[in-house]
């Protein structure tokens, strides 16, 4: 028994020693977006009539409950200020979790570096022991830093720990999930793939068990981000739900050494198939492709899924103002169809973003290629070095506009639907493809990095967070116009797109030129580094 | 004029930082020839294929491939070479088949017949994932695609360091019928006895600098065979025979430093004095170092003294 998880004291010093950016910066993210956003909510909703009337209007829109969850307690202040941060940030914590806990565990074994230390006194089970600490610990630093920040905000005190527990039960438990997933596929890429989606399917099984009347259904009770969310935090409070992560995490982590106990180093719970024995890709282009079509499917199932259900909540937005007061100011405002506009605008918005860090992803090819040294095998050939990292360029920036367009037909479609106006198709799909030179701003951005300092070219990552940031908290910070203009999403025009967007756009495919070029430079100046 | 060098470098040198992998090398490597390009681990050999094929920059001297600059003219220069990298990284999703291909369409084609024979010959199997390869397969799978090209250049670096000894065998033949066919080869190796088997010409590359070069008949002052033997009686003279170097006698044990020319005659005489058990080993290029230049590795001057 001692000897199966021998080393595993080692492995938690070297993988804190490799995560020691990555980790803080984000628990540092999650615990200013949240100080924030506490801070700000008192003085957005002064008193108990303005909570409770906001409180009302996100029950009544059906689109919001799918996004974000029903609100329980329409005087609780806390509730109300944090209702992105139940489902929608847990859910982002949820991937975190998983990236941490297969970096330290499938990505080890892929590149061989853990067969290398298997060498030494090192027991089997002691990798996925040593991501497990770590991941569980990080969950649970980042639930406590969180609560602090809570209370620190003004928020009631017990409130904030039920709160930020419920986030550290979450972090344990997807990362339980990954460390299972970690043991079924071959590949890390596939491992965060596979939690990935668990994560995504509990995402909206509690969607459709909130949007179910009068409050969540047993769907919401089947999803471990439907738990985070019945806490209740600020509403009750009710500690016993977090039994349920934990419970899962009795379940997954001995599942996890159970399976990792009955395969091979290296293995998958499948034996690797043989593929063809003759090869049809003809080039560098057709690399690329490979390298990433099955991220892009994945990607774009999801696009079409989110897209669709986007749509056909569009017609809903309007039901956001039912006073009789708010609805005179609507259509003075515009109609219906301004507060339709808005809602799907915002839903874009937030596909354009995503679309971003596709293209970062793909683009960041560039750099794994580089380093795992399959471009210098590449480079011997008659390849040249601008037709290779042209063809990863390329993918990327084909990648984002398919993704933007299939979201705009899909968002187009379902609105066209509800709202038996089958003009919607043509003029979302127009706004949705409108976000793409912002996205192709950001995957340039990885290849200009890349030209010049390569080993920093994930680095692309923070700036992402910082444009995201800028995007949903510059106005609550008081961020200077100049630095919110920074951020490429802030030149994106919004639905309805008309004449005016032609120069910002045109604006920005020209700054994606710009860094495209000055990515070439460097990468055709520089040599190659492993 | 004659035609110059395949390879020519004069006075290159490249540093990393503080690092300085090479230090004003010079190397030429004629049409036709398999040169040898022998040197400890950390001498540069990688860092001097890397320059040649355009993935590194040099910060001074002057290197010409094929008549053409190596930074300026890859494309053309790449056209007419095949390089198998010393660390063979494959995409982990592709079979070894999938690589293979890929590589020679890169390259401009390859002779299906002989990426055939080059398959039966290494015993690879290319229907495999690259991410179930060993590293031997691994290195199999980029020489299989180097060999089934028509390239005029080939450059090896430490080629046969992940294949078993049958392996190496055929690869050798491969180099052989490369000469025979009038190709040039450029082969790093840190194992003299692969290169004194292959190879032409040697150069002897140490701390980023070229220390030896030439054919290895003239180098032969290099190539000592060390052997000890147990003897019946020990035969006087030994150390008069052509060839033979600091003989050692203990009882009836005999050791000696010896030149393949001189190995016939020695081996004959121990022979006829009883030979009952023998040993004899290469000399490594650590020896080597140590016998020529009587000290270590820069650095180790004081250790080995
Ligand atoms: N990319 C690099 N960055 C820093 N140092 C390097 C790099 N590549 C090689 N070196 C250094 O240059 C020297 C020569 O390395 P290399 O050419 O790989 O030697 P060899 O192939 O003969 O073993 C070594 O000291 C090595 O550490
Ligand atoms: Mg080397």
């Amino acid at each position: 028994m001692r000897e199966t998880f021998a080393g595993a004291g080692t492995l938690v010093r070297l993988g804190l020693r490799r995560e020691r950016w990555l980790l803080p910066l984000w628990i540092l993210g999650f615990a200013l977006t949240t100080y924030t956003t506490a801070s700000a909510g008192a003085d957005l909703y002064p008193d108990t009539a303005s909570r409770v009337e906001a409180a009302n209007a996100v029950n009544a829109t059906a689109s919001l409950v799918a996004l974000f969850g029903r609100i329980y307690d329409p005087t609780s202040l806390g509730a109300l200020s944090l209702i992105k941060y139940t489902a929608f940030m847990a859910a982002v914590l949820a991937v975190l979790m998983v990236f941490v806990t297969v970096r330290l565990t499938r990505s080890e074994e892929e590149s061989g570096r853990l067969e290398l230390l298997a060498g030494g006194r090192l027991g089997r089970q002691a990798p996925l022991a040593a991501a497990l600490a770590i991941s569980f610990s990080a969950s649970v630093t980042l639930g406590l830093v969180t609560a602090a920040t809570l209370a620190a905000g003004g928020l009631p005190a017990e409130g904030s720990l039920a709160f930020g527990l419920g986030w550290a039960a979450t972090g344990m438990a997807f990362s339980a999930v990954a460390g299972v997933a970690a043991q079924l596929t071959t590949s890390a890429r596939a491992a965060i793939g596979m939690a990935s989606a668990v994560v995504a399917v509990t995402y909206a099984l509690r969607a459709v068990g909130d949007l179910a009347e009068p409050g969540p259904s047993a769907l919401s009770w089947l999803s471990p981000i439907g738990w985070n969310q019945q806490i209740r935090a600020f509403e009750g409070d009710r500690w016993w739900v977090l039994l349920l992560p934990l419970a899962l995490c009795v379940v997954l982590v001995p599942a996890a050494f159970l399976l990792r106990a009955h395969r091979d180093l290296g293995a998958g719970l499948r034996a690797e198939r043989p593929g063809p024995a003759v090869g049809a890709l003809s080039g560098v282009r057709d690399l690329a492709v490979r390298l990433q079509d099955r991220t892009l499917a994945a990607w774009a199932v999801a696009f079409v899924i989110f897209g669709v259900v986007i749509g056909s909540l569009a017609s809903n937005a309007a039901g956001l103002l039912s006073s009789a007061n708010a609805q005179d100011l609507l259509r003075k405002l515009g109609g219906a169809q301004a507060l339709n506009d808005a809602f799907l605008a915002a839903e874009i918005g937030i596909m354009g973003v995503l679309a971003a860090a596709y293209g970062l992803a793909a683009a960041g090819h560039l750099r794994s290629e580089e380093a795992s040294g399959h471009t210098e095998l590449l480079l011997s050939t008659a390849t040249t070095r601008t037709r290779w990292g042209g063809s990863h360029f390329a993918a990327a920036l084909a990648g984002v506009t398919v993704l933007l367009l299939l979201a705009g037909l899909s968002i187009g479609i379902g609105a066209a639907a509800t709202l038996h106006d089958a003009g919607q198709i043509w003029r979302v799909t127009l706004a949705a493809v409108a976000q793409a030179p912002a996205a192709w701003v950001v995957t340039s951005l990885v290849l200009a990095v890349f030209g010049w300092a390569p080993r920093l070219a994930s680095s692309v990552w923070g700036l992402l967070a910082v444009f995201i940031a800028l995007g949903e908290f510059g106005v609550l910070w008081n961020a200077p116009q100049w630095l919110m203009d920074l951020s490429p999403f802030q030149h994106s025009p919004a639905l309805p797109v008309d004449a005016g967007g032609v120069g910002p756009l045109l604006g920005l495919t020209f700054v994606a030129a710009v860094l495209a070029a000055v990515g070439f430079a460097g990468w055709r100046r520089r040599d190659l580094a492993a | 004029m004659l035609m110059a060098g395949v390879v020519e470098m004069r006075g290159v040198s490249k540093r990393f930082g503080t690092v300085t992998a090479l230090d004003g090398l010079d190397l030429t490597v004629e049409q036709g020839e398999v040169h040898g390009f022998l040197g400890p681990n950390g001498a540069g050999k990688s860092t001097t294929l890397r320059l040649l094929l355009g993935l590194l920059r040099a910060d001074g001297g002057s290197a010409r491939l094929l008549g053409m600059d190596p930074w300026r003219d890859v494309a053309a220069v790449h056209r007419r070479l095949a390089y198998v990298p010393g660390d063979v990284a494959l995409w982990p999703n592709l079979t070894g088949g999938e690589v293979i291909d890929l590589l020679g369409r890169l390259q401009g084609g390859q002779d299906p017949a002989r990426r055939a024979r080059y398959l039966a010959l290494f015993d690879l199997d290319p229907t495999k994932k690259a991410r179930t390869y060993s590293k031997g397969n691994r290195q199999k799978v980029a020489l299989v695609a180097a060999l089934a090209t028509d390239a005029e250049l080939f450059l090896l670096d430490e080629p046969t360091s992940g294949l078993d000894p049958l392996m190496e065998d055929a690869f050798r033949g491969c180099v052989r019928e490369l000469r025979d066919q009038g190709r040039t080869v450029l082969l790093s190796s840190h194992i003299l006895s692969e290169a004194e088997a292959l190879s032409d010409r040697v150069s002897i590359i140490r701390a980023g600098r070229v220390v030896e070069t030439g054919r290895l008949e003239d180098l032969r002052h290099l190539t000592r065979t060390s052997v000890t033997a147990d003897v019946g009686t020990v035969p006087t003279g030994l150390d008069l025979l052509p060839g033979v170097h600091d003989v050692v006698v203990v009882n009836h044990r005999v050791s000696a430093q010896v030149e393949s020319s001189g190995l016939a005659p020695f081996m004959k005489a121990l022979t006829a004095a009883g030979l009952s058990s023998l040993t004899s080993q290469p000399p490594t290029l650590e020896d080597l170092f140590l016998r020529h230049y009587g000290a270590g590795r820069p650095g180790q001057e004081r250790a080995n003294a």
